[in-house]
């Protein structure tokens, strides 16, 4: 095997792997010109300026002062800004407890509408409804419902006797997190629904009936072949599930608008840009908020390992 | 499964179908006097409209003015008169429905020096934000300008330069169910917020025996700009001051603190709990169907009250709000104005459309059309205006207009608001004044310094 | 497989108890109640808002806040999809939210797929790093790229003559930004789909002579039907949805969108501060219907393509 033949096929092996190397990056980087222009095109230039202002002290109307360089200031009375860490919190708390519930009823439902039964057509596309509806129109739609005084929510509760009184879901600081998250959570399961699903169709079936016939119960093939086959549909799911959480504007700022106690970090950047017209102090918060969705974005790697093979 | 797929194919069809048969309905049918009140009274004609032509005929400007609805309808008839007789042509953009909408896409063109906006309809807080991007009006309208109400021209002048031109007014005022007055044996309106209290307390008992939705005082309470104008209302009215005054702060004092916990004990027992997220709409809302037995709001609430259907009609009156023990009713300011942009390519043409449309004939157009406010002492006191706005009364009308401290502030102000507004919202949900308004105080401080 | 199959019947097997009532009629009826159970839970939460804004639809703007509260309309009316549909405003912002959503759903796919095959099937340095970077276009909140985009798109001087054509007030401007947030999520999603087909695939199609854009249509696209689906859905109802960028990039109600022609109803003869329930509510299920009636037709689609042809070497 190693004394004599090696020494011919060994150049012939490496000048064939490279030939096909450079072929394979070639067409790959001709397949991605167009996303790249498009991004590039898109992105480099706004998320640059966002980047730069944030060394600055621009203001949005300026009068007739020119914008001045001020290095890391911004930086450092955002570290010392309560306000913010007080929105970063509760951010991170709105997406731990939206993300979890999502995950799991997205996932009960992707099994359920993907089981063969009667009414998969309309369930399909009835679990899309909620998606459908324009958030700021189902977030004024929600704010009705749970009024205290001719809010459906409180007259339903107290009908079926769930409730004993009417509760002031959103202005009572006790229960105002908890109705924002159930109204997101209504909103944004049939994405994540929609999305394991996907994942789920495209698991052969015949590995299902091959485990059936070996014995194995309904829970066994969910754990030994359902959740492997769907990790990554999982892994895109709760990472942009993550994503928009981290930076949920539009709900919080129907239900809210600006009240102190339940300012997202979102809420916090758009007012400081457009309320208070501080668009250097802004795009450091806005800085502050990508550098926080990263550490997210990392630990997501590490655990699901996802851009591996 | 081919059957199937027909069913929804069919389903679809028929949903098309549906569609297109009710437009096709809703456009043939009798559209029952939906012509708008505009149409039916004639825009007025425009005073010198031969001198104007001869100098700016041709010229086009565009006019950033009210959102889409009838003060569109409203604004678009104005510019077809005005662009008829001085051949200058006005484009009408409506503004975004949303009041941070407007004020960001006004920034954005003021900040690009962009040269698309002529004339401009500015919210009452935005002169001092704005100043150095507007047109000085004094020398051209200064004349015209003595004919508003005062406190509005002061608000508009900015460094010794009318940088805008009133043109509606609102203000804040009382409404109360005259029905529920009489049952519950009480002659007349509140004079004081302790008074307000005590009667809103006394009939909310008693209706709550039969309407469990019933509370005594419904107002703004939210964390927005609204709340900014109410409290305003309530400490100026107890003696308080007017919130920034004389280049200081003056928030943190005992009338303001008692005032405000005041009305933070009234949370949840004679207001519904809910009130620290109502804007005027909730408000409105709750006093319509009759939920309320008195609610602070802007004088457009009277049209929707009077309207045939309502619950309340023919059951409710105005007046002006109450006030401290010592101190007298208030009204804070509110409305639009008009502005001319430093950057506009046909200054002097976009000058006359502000001087048509802040004209006494226009306002009394305005006024009886639209129901706005018109910001003319004389056409307030017209007798046709006052039939089509009984919030016009004399009585009410004379109340004295608080202004927000906008002009102080200039490009701050939102800051500003924002520290106020969330403050007092901290304070009605159960923190106590003497806890907020210190911190609150040195904060304003603080960003004065900046302006 | 056939062999054991052959064999077994022969022999009874020992069968747990629970298996048996599982098999017995009863027992079948029994296990699939729960599950009806759920299917009935899942409609109701996701229906009962919907069905909410139906029934305001149908009700006169007067009775809307009224308590008690009426769970059904008492006397329904059809003013409210009138003054809707009728308005020539609404169907505008109905064709330019179409136009608008349909063409980025189309540019996103293609360019996305395009992109999902090259990082998916190829191999090459810098996969994870294109990956990561347009992950990294939809980390900032949208409100801290608005004024850089806003410059952008009111003409704006690059270099030499190479100008940003002016596309402010047009619906192109939507298009453009639209696609920085959908194309990084389609790319990602189809990605792992295509990574998801098994590695020797392309092997047969390259013998007989195919050229790699071949082989992309023809044998990876129809594989991966339900993820270019689910991603051209979830792009369409994104960019559909969209408020912000709509609301300040456009500013002649012509060209509205949907979300900002909805913000915009007024109540007849009503001021600023009203919000005119009944039409937006009507507004609403006008808007929601077509798109359920789209995901019935298409969702049948994908799963009558996705079962033939399947991964079998």
């Amino acid at each position: 095997m190693s004394t004599v033949a090696t020494p011919a096929p060994a150049p012939r092996r490496r000048r064939r792997r490279t030939g096909l190397q450079r072929r394979q990056t070639r067409i790959g980087w001709l397949l991605l010109l167009p996303a790249l222009a498009a991004v590039g095109f898109v992105a480099i230039y706004p998320l640059g300026k966002t980047v730069y202002e944030s060394f600055t002290n621009q203001e949005f109307l300026q009068g007739l002062e020119p914008t001045k360089w001020v290095g890391l200031d911004n930086y450092r009375t955002l570290w010392h800004d309560t306000v913010f860490r007080d929105a970063a919190w509760l951010t991170i708390k709105f997406t731990l407890i939206t993300v979890s519930f999502e995950f799991v009823l997205g996932l009960i439902i992707a099994l359920v509408v993907n089981s063969n039964f009667k009414g998969r057509g309309p369930m399909r596309a009835v679990m899309l409804v909620p998606w459908a509806i324009p958030t700021v129109v189902a977030a004024k739609m929600w704010q009705w419902m749970l009024d205290d005084v001719f809010g459906v929510v409180n007259d339903l509760g107290m009908k079926l006797h769930i409730l004993s009184h009417p509760y002031a879901w959103i202005s009572d600081p006790a229960t105002a997190l908890g109705s924002v998250c159930a109204v997101d959570i209504w909103k944004t399961t049939p994405f994540v629904a929609l999305l394991l699903l996907a994942g789920l169709q495209v698991i052969p079936r015949d590995l299902y009936e091959a485990a059936s016939v070996d014995g194995a119960s309904q829970l066994q093939q969910f754990w030994r072949i359902t959740l492997p086959l769907l990790r990554p549909a999982i892994a895109v799911t709760l990472i942009f599930r993550t994503l928009d959480a981290l930076r949920v504007f539009d709900v919080f700022s129907v239900f809210f608008g600006n009240r102190p106690d339940t300012q997202t970090m979102a809420i916090y950047a758009q007012s400081t840009i457009v309320g208070d017209g501080h668009v250097g102090y802004g795009a450091a918060i806005s800085v502050a908020i990508f550098l926080i969705i990263s550490v997210f974005v990392v630990i997501y790697m590490t655990f699901m390992r996802v851009t591996e093979e | 499964m081919k059957h199937r797929r027909l069913l929804v194919l069919a389903g679809v069809v028929g949903a098309i179908a549906l569609v297109v048969s009710l437009s096709v309905a809703a456009a043939s049918s009798n559209k029952p006097a939906r012509v708008h009140k505009a149409a039916a009274i004639a825009a007025p004609k425009v005073p010198n409209a031969k001198a104007i032509k001869k100098k700016y005929g041709g010229q086009k400007i565009t006019f950033v003015g009210d959102s889409v609805g009838d003060g569109h309808k409203r604004d678009l008839a104005l510019a077809k008169r005005f662009s008829r007789d001085t051949g200058i042509k006005v484009s009408v953009v409506p503004h975004p429905a949303a009041s941070d909408q407007s004020y960001a896409q006004l920034v954005r063109a003021f900040s690009q020096k962009s040269s698309s906006i002529d004339v401009a309809m500015i919210d009452v807080v935005w002169p001092g934000a704005f100043a150095p991007y507007l047109v000085n009006l004094k020398p051209k309208l200064g004349k015209q300008s003595k004919l508003h109400i005062k406190s509005i021209v002061q608000n508009d002048t900015i460094g010794g330069k009318l940088v805008a031109m009133p043109w509606f007014g609102d203000y804040g005022i009382l409404y109360y169910r005259t029905d529920l007055l009489k049952k519950y044996n009480y002659k007349a309106p509140p004079k004081t917020w302790a008074d307000l209290f005590k009667m809103a307390r006394k009939i909310q008992t008693g209706e709550q025996k039969t309407n469990k939705n019933f509370y005594g005082f419904v107002f703004q309470g939210n964390a927005y700009e609204g709340l900014t104008c109410n409290t305003l209302e309530w400490i100026a009215s107890a003696g308080g001051g007017t919130l920034i005054q004389g280049g200081k702060a003056t928030i943190d004092n005992a009338k303001a603190r008692t005032i405000l916990d005041a009305m933070r004990v009234q949370i949840g027992k004679t207001t519904p709990r809910g009130v620290t997220s109502y804007q005027e709409d909730q408000t409105e809302h709750a006093f319509d169907d009759g939920n309320a037995a008195f609610a602070r709001n802007w004088p457009y609430q009277y049209g929707i009250g009077a309207t045939a259907g309502s619950k309340v009609k023919g059951k409710f009156n105005v007046t002006v709000l109450p006030h401290g023990a010592t101190g007298k009713s208030v009204g804070t300011v509110g409305g639009w104005q008009l502005a001319v942009s430093k950057f506009s390519k046909h200054k002097p043409a976009a000058i006359e459309f502000v001087r048509y449309m802040t004209s006494p004939a226009v306002e009394k157009f305005d006024a009886i059309t639209n129901s706005n406010v018109p910001t003319i002492v004389s056409v307030a006191k017209n007798k046709a205006v006052v039939k089509a706005n009984p919030y016009l009364k004399p009585a009410i009308a004379s109340v004295p207009r608080v202004t927000r401290p906008a002009k102080f502030l200039k490009t701050h102000y939102n800051e500003a608001s924002k520290v106020i507004y969330q403050g007092i919202n901290q304070i009605l949900n159960g923190t106590p004044a003497k806890n907020v308004l210190p911190g609150m105080q040195s904060k304003l401080n603080q960003i004065i310094k900046q302006s | 497989m056939s062999t054991a199959a052959e064999t077994t019947p022969a022999v009874a097997r020992p069968v747990s108890r629970s298996r048996a009532f599982r098999r017995s009629p009863a027992g079948r009826v029994l296990a699939k109640v729960p599950f009806w159970i759920l299917i009935l839970a899942i409609f109701v939460y996701a229906l009962f808002p919907f069905y909410w804004a139906l029934r305001s639809a149908f009700m006169p703007a007067t009775e809307l806040f009224n308590t008690p509260i009426k769970y059904f309309p008492t006397d329904p009316t059809l003013a409210n999809f009138r003054e809707v549909l009728s308005s020539n405003f609404f169907q505008r912002a109905l064709l330019n939210s179409t136009i608008v959503a349909g063409s980025v759903t189309l540019v996103s796919l293609a360019i996305g797929s395009l992109a999902a095959y090259a990082l998916g099937r190829f191999r090459f340095h810098g996969r994870t790093f294109v990956l990561y970077l347009m992950l990294s276009m939809t980390i900032f909140p949208q409100i801290a790229i608005l004024g850089a985009l806003y410059t952008m798109i009111s003409g704006f001087h690059i270099v030499w003559f190479i100008n940003f054509p002016k596309l402010y007030d047009t619906p192109w401007a939507l298009i453009f930004t639209y696609v920085i947030f959908t194309l990084p999520f389609t790319i990602w999603v189809l990605t792992s789909f295509m990574r998801g087909l098994p590695g020797d695939l392309e092997e047969a199609a390259y013998v007989d002579g195919a050229t790699p854009l071949q082989v992309f249509y023809k044998v990876l696209l129809p594989l991966i039907a339900p993820g270019l689906v689910t991603t051209g859905l979830l792009a369409f109802i994104a960019a559909w949805n969209e408020y912000l960028y709509a609301v300040s990039f456009i500013q002649s109600p012509s060209h509205y969108t949907v979300p900002v022609a909805i913000v915009s109803f007024t109540a007849k003869g009503g001021n600023a501060f009203q919000v005119p329930w009944g039409q937006i509510m009507a507004a609403t299920v006008v808007v929601t219907l077509p798109l359920i009636a789209a995901t019935l037709v298409l969702q049948r689609r994908i799963l009558a393509g996705l079962t033939a042809g399947a991964v079998k070497g």
